[in-house]
């Protein structure tokens, strides 16, 4: 198939699509409207179902009956509509149900503002709701790879029965570039013989969270457990640039923020100056194991995020603090500029000279 | 080879159709490209932005601080996006709109009456495809053809559309080659 | 031998955590026989609420969803909306229902979501302890209105069947009691009416059923009985609101902007 230029969140919706997830659910929030834009239109050509509903907790609550009733569901939206969906996440990661949740993230805390952010870091990885439960995290780079993740999301979460986020920013959602939509193959998936679509010839099924037995819940705690380390065994992706070439200083970012730092990368190269790049593909599971060795020829790390630094305790912990990490940042839908990058890594090369790590 | 261009005017202007059409003719021939906008508030009637990106390697930063050319519509922009380019870069500037010039002597400005040529053409809202050609005629950045080609397949559905937007485009590009000889 | 009287299969055999005197185990034999009666059981997906019926799922012998506290009426339509062809309900005390998803309930009503919502009213607040609920009675006393409910300061109870009948879009709302045999046999009509409807694809359906607490009401069960004839009754209108076989006209289109 050929080439077409789309808008992210266009793009997002049309892989979306192409990968079985015909039914969303969703509220106006902007940086990620042209989602529900673009679906609103294209699902009623599909046969898929598309409903703008009263709000983000509806949303997310949607998604719960839909994933119970074993369709493949989803939605999108932004910041402050996704904090409105944590009581459901949660309830989603309890029950064991599939579904796809994309958030193009704007800035906060707070109402904040519509340009681009990465505050949502700790949100996606850590939990983000109530309780003992992880997401699958992707962070797409560019609009290509946000076309290919959909897939695999939608994939990863009725494998592991799971909620899979994917984390863009505003950037991934507004900008626009050329995408390819191809054919993705994945082995068969276990039949949803949980799912609540009627007893007709079996027992029924119940999709539930509630466990007033304390010994049955932290049986579900450790069954859960065990599935996300089944995750952090299978499930690690990571992308690297400059590693094969001598370097000092290892750039550490995800999405957008990564392709700023690869510019940089090359700048510092023309002077002489070698820097490498580890870029997070899923920040849930941490890849923590490729970025340990990846940090041993390195100085020190430097973390680049449009956040204050959430992402810097996974790297100590993935380095388990034998190498100093760094951080900058900008907030506020300010984005790193590479020439901004450049002089951070030279600023810290210099005071690293001086004996101060 | 890498080009950044940075359209710019008032929202309404048609700067980002303008941009996604450059963008499109880049990658329809095998081009690497990127098209950002300013979003948001920034779009309902105040100054509109898209940075555009063609190249022959994949794109990294999106985000370019330092544009080689810019296209501006309007005064603020000039005023914003001038100061901020690389030197030897080209500068289309709309002067149907913008008395002034850029205060720079390191830079290839191309002037172009783009209201009143559109206006003369049949409509004032083409004076994007003024601009547009005329930085195609300044920079050759993708080959004419390909871009009327780009254009024709944009109106494809307003085919009445079509005549007056080609000639607003061969009008720019007369403009734009004119300085590059 | 002739059997008279069966646990209809729809009813799980499983004892209840209900109080003595609850009247759920009504509404939840009244369900479970409008479905067999109209022979969806295997088609029917239930959705407990956050409540007393938290575990309405043991209770019931088909498929059944867990939702989190007021967000029932959103689960339902996930589920309607991906499996047009099954039957769902949402079972939803007052708190559950008129105050934390006050929002849900009233946005699937008006999109005319093709599913049923039982709703139970008791006029307060069963599973946590008796605190004061959206549909307390004025002047009742509750663990958190210890002088009754003061309606200058909190407000009046929410009349959800009137206000729902508010909407253009629902079709079928009705209000019942279910703690005489005589309003029971009614409420048996307007339940089975509701998921009639439902499996005709025809309109949302909204059940309000009167019920009552003696636990938290602090009365025995008999008391409780009268209390809810003599205080509620009045303020909460037993009749059907809305019946898209009875209603002719069932509201004149407005202005010129819906002709079609």
């Amino acid at each position: 198939m050929a080439k077409v230029l789309m808008k992210g969140n266009e793009a997002i919706a049309e892989a979306s699509i192409r990968a079985g997830g015909l039914y969303y659910f969703g509220y106006p929030i902007t940086p990620q409207n042209e989602v529900a834009e673009y679906l609103s239109r294209r699902m009623p050509e599909v046969g898929g179902t598309f409903l703008q509903v009263e709000s983000e907790v509806a949303v997310s609550n949607m998604l719960y009956g839909a994933a119970g009733a074993g369709v493949r569901c989803w939605t999108t939206s932004s910041s402050p509509g996704i904090s409105l969906m944590m009581e459901a996440l949660s309830y989603i990661a309890a029950a064991e149900l599939p579904c796809v949740i994309v958030n193009i993230m704007r800035t906060g805390p707070g109402l904040g503002g519509i340009l681009p952010s990465q505050g949502d870091y700790r949100q996606a990885v850590k939990g983000g709701g109530h309780g003992d439960y992880r997401s699958i995290v992707y962070a797409p780079a560019s609009l290509q790879e946000a076309v290919e993740l959909m897939p695999l999301a939608f994939d990863r979460a009725d494998r592991y029965r799971t909620p899979v986020l994917v984390l863009g920013d505003g950037m991934i959602g507004q900008m626009m570039e050329p995408v390819e939509f191809r054919e993705h193959e994945f082995p068969p998936l276990p039949p949803k013989d949980w799912a609540t679509d009627g007893c007709k010839g079996r027992k029924p099924n119940v999709v539930n969270s509630l466990y007033l037995d304390p010994v049955k819940e932290e049986e579900l705690n450790r069954k859960l457990v065990a599935k996300y380390e089944e995750i952090a065994r299978k499930e690690m992706k990571s992308d690297e640039y400059g590693t094969d070439k001598p370097y000092r200083v290892l750039l550490v970012a995800y999405g957008t923020t990564a392709r700023i730092c690869r510019t940089a990368i090359a700048r510092l190269a023309e002077e002489g100056i070698g820097v490498a790049l580890f870029r997070p593909i899923t920040l849930f599971p941490f890849p923590a194991a490729r970025l340990k060795e990846l940090s041993r020829p390195a100085e020190f790390l430097l973390s680049v995020e449009m956040s204050t630094g959430q992402m810097v305790e996974d790297i100590e912990l993935a380095v388990r603090c034998r190498k100093p990490v760094h951080f900058y940042g900008r907030q506020g839908g300010l984005v790193p500029t590479p020439e901004e990058v450049v002089d951070e890594v030279k600023r810290l090369l210099a005071g690293a000279k001086g004996g101060a790590a | 080879m890498q080009a950044e261009v940075v359209f710019a005017g008032f929202g309404g202007q048609g700067v980002m159709l303008a941009g996604k059409l450059l963008a499109e003719t880049g990658m329809v021939l095998g081009k690497e490209v990127v098209w950002l906008p300013s979003y948001g508030p920034e779009m309902r009637g105040g100054t509109a932005n898209c940075t555009v990106i063609v190249g022959d390697e994949p794109i990294a930063s999106p985000i370019v601080r330092n544009p080689r050319d810019v296209a501006v519509m309007n005064r603020p922009s000039l005023d914003k996006f001038c100061p901020l380019m690389r030197p030897v870069g080209v500068a289309v500037v709309n002067k149907s709109l913008i008395t002034v010039d850029p205060d720079r002597d390191d830079i290839t400005v191309v002037n172009v009456p783009a209201n009143q040529i559109a206006i003369e053409a049949g409509t004032g809202r083409a004076a994007n495809m003024v601009m547009l050609g005329a930085y195609v005629g300044a920079t050759d950045i993708v080959p004419f053809e390909a871009l009327v080609e780009q254009v024709k397949h944009q109106f494809v559905k307003k085919a009445k559309l079509i005549p007056v937007n080609v000639k607003c485009l061969e009008e720019g590009y007369r403009l734009g080659q004119k300085k590059r000889a | 031998m002739k059997t008279i009287f069966k646990r209809p299969e729809a009813l799980a055999d499983f004892p209840t955590h209900y109080c003595p005197g609850c009247t759920h185990g009504i509404t939840h034999r009244l369900i479970a026989e409008a479905l067999d009666e109209l022979g969806l059981r295997e088609r029917a997906v239930g959705i407990a609420p956050v409540g007393c019926s938290v575990l309405a799922f043991n209770y019931f012998n088909f498929d059944f969803q867990q939702a989190a506290h007021g967000r029932a009426p959103a689960l339902a339509t996930g589920i309607k909306r991906g499996r047009p062809d099954l039957i769902a309900f949402a079972y939803q005390g007052d708190g559950d229902l008129a105050s934390i998803g006050m929002a849900e309930i009233i946005h699937a009503a008006n999109r005319g979501e093709k599913f049923t919502v039982i709703f139970i009213n008791n006029a307060i607040y069963g599973m946590t302890g008796g605190q004061m609920a959206p549909t307390t009675m004025p002047g009742q006393v509750t663990t958190t209105s210890p002088f009754g409910r003061n309606v200058e300061d909190v407000g009046y109870p929410f009349r959800m069947c009137e206000l729902l009948a508010s909407l253009r879009t629902p079709a079928f709302i009705e209000r019942v009691a279910v703690h005489r045999p005589k309003y029971i046999v009614k409420a048996r009509k307007a339940i089975v009416k509701a998921f009639r409807y439902q499996a005709e694809n025809r309109c949302f359906g909204f059940v309000e059923c009167l019920s009552t607490c003696p636990t938290n009401w602090g009365m025995t069960p008999h008391k409780a009985l009268d209390w809810l004839e003599e205080n509620m009754l009045p303020y909460y209108p037993l009749r059907n609101f809305k019946d898209p076989e009875t209603d002719e006209n069932p509201e004149p289109a407005q202005g010129g902007g819906d002709a079609s």
